[in-house]
């Protein structure tokens, strides 16, 4: 046995902890329901692990980990259709489990706001606006070139605020439930 | 060339409330900090404990 395959690993696991709380944000972020949003850093963790030996210590852990949740989530959604983009009950169950956390109404609408992205658009603006990786990075992440990385950014933005204005105005527009449908349906 | 949403990212940077793209960008990140900083739940602890420990099992399974 060799005592220095045994740091390796354990600093693989330590660098992994490292990075789990922005991974689960990240997932959070994109589905928006912390019961899937963790089943899906679950999910990454064991992809992860199985293919360790593919990973370069010393390079990005947080960005591997990232690129490894992001394909496990669409592999997910094409075997699941939409299902997992369903924002049916998403705000009552979010309420319900973390009422301190989503206390403030305006963070509410945020998250209803970016729910109502085309999920390509979520993923960039969250990449490069709150998980902290230059568009370099988020292009390499999402397996697609800078540009379309600042594009699908900008996009995002002026999105976030057409919808902003419009839920802000009616504060909960026609109702909780029935409003993402309908701006949906505007958007695409 | 300008990044807006890139520009800034101390979470404790005030905004102006008339600049739209800097409310945004705050909210996203508070709503992003608003689950990274909870404490890992120990369900993901528990399983890198046990990934851990199934590998150095076999391991030292091939080791003897």
């Amino acid at each position: 046995m060799s005592g220095g395959m045994t740091s390796e690993e354990s600093s693989f696991k330590r660098e992994m902890l490292a990075a789990l709380p922005s991974l689960r944000a990240f997932a959070m972020s994109l589905i928006g329901r912390h019961d899937r949003a963790d089943d899906l850093v679950q999910d990454t963790i064991m992809k992860a692990w199985a293919k360790q030996d593919h990973f370069e210590m010393g390079t990005n852990m947080k960005a591997w980990l990232f690129t490894i949740l992001r394909n496990e989530l669409y592999s997910q959604m094409r075997k699941r259709g939409r299902e997992v983009q369903d924002s049916d009950g998403y705000f009552t169950e979010a309420l319900a489990q973390h009422p301190s956390q989503y206390g403030s109404l305006d963070l509410q609408d945020f998250k209803r706001a970016l729910e109502m992205l085309p999920p390509d658009q979520r993923e960039a603006i969250i990449l490069v606006g709150a998980s902290g990786f230059s568009y370099e990075e988020a292009a390499e992440i999402c397996g697609c070139a800078l540009g379309t990385i600042k594009s699908r950014v900008n996009r995002a933005r002026q999105r976030l605020q057409d919808i902003l204005q419009v839920t802000g105005e009616s504060e909960y527009g026609p109702d909780a439930t029935s409003a993402p449908i309908i701006s949906r349906s505007f958007v695409s | 060339m300008t990044y807006k949403i890139g520009a800034g990212r101390d979470v404790a940077t005030p905004v102006r409330a008339d600049n739209p793209n800097g409310q945004i960008a705050t909210k996203l990140r508070a709503l992003y900090l608003s689950v990274q900083e909870e404490a890992i739940p120990d369900r993901f602890l528990d399983l890198l404990e046990k990934l851990d420990a199934v590998e150095r099992r076999s391991l030292s399974d091939v080791a003897e």
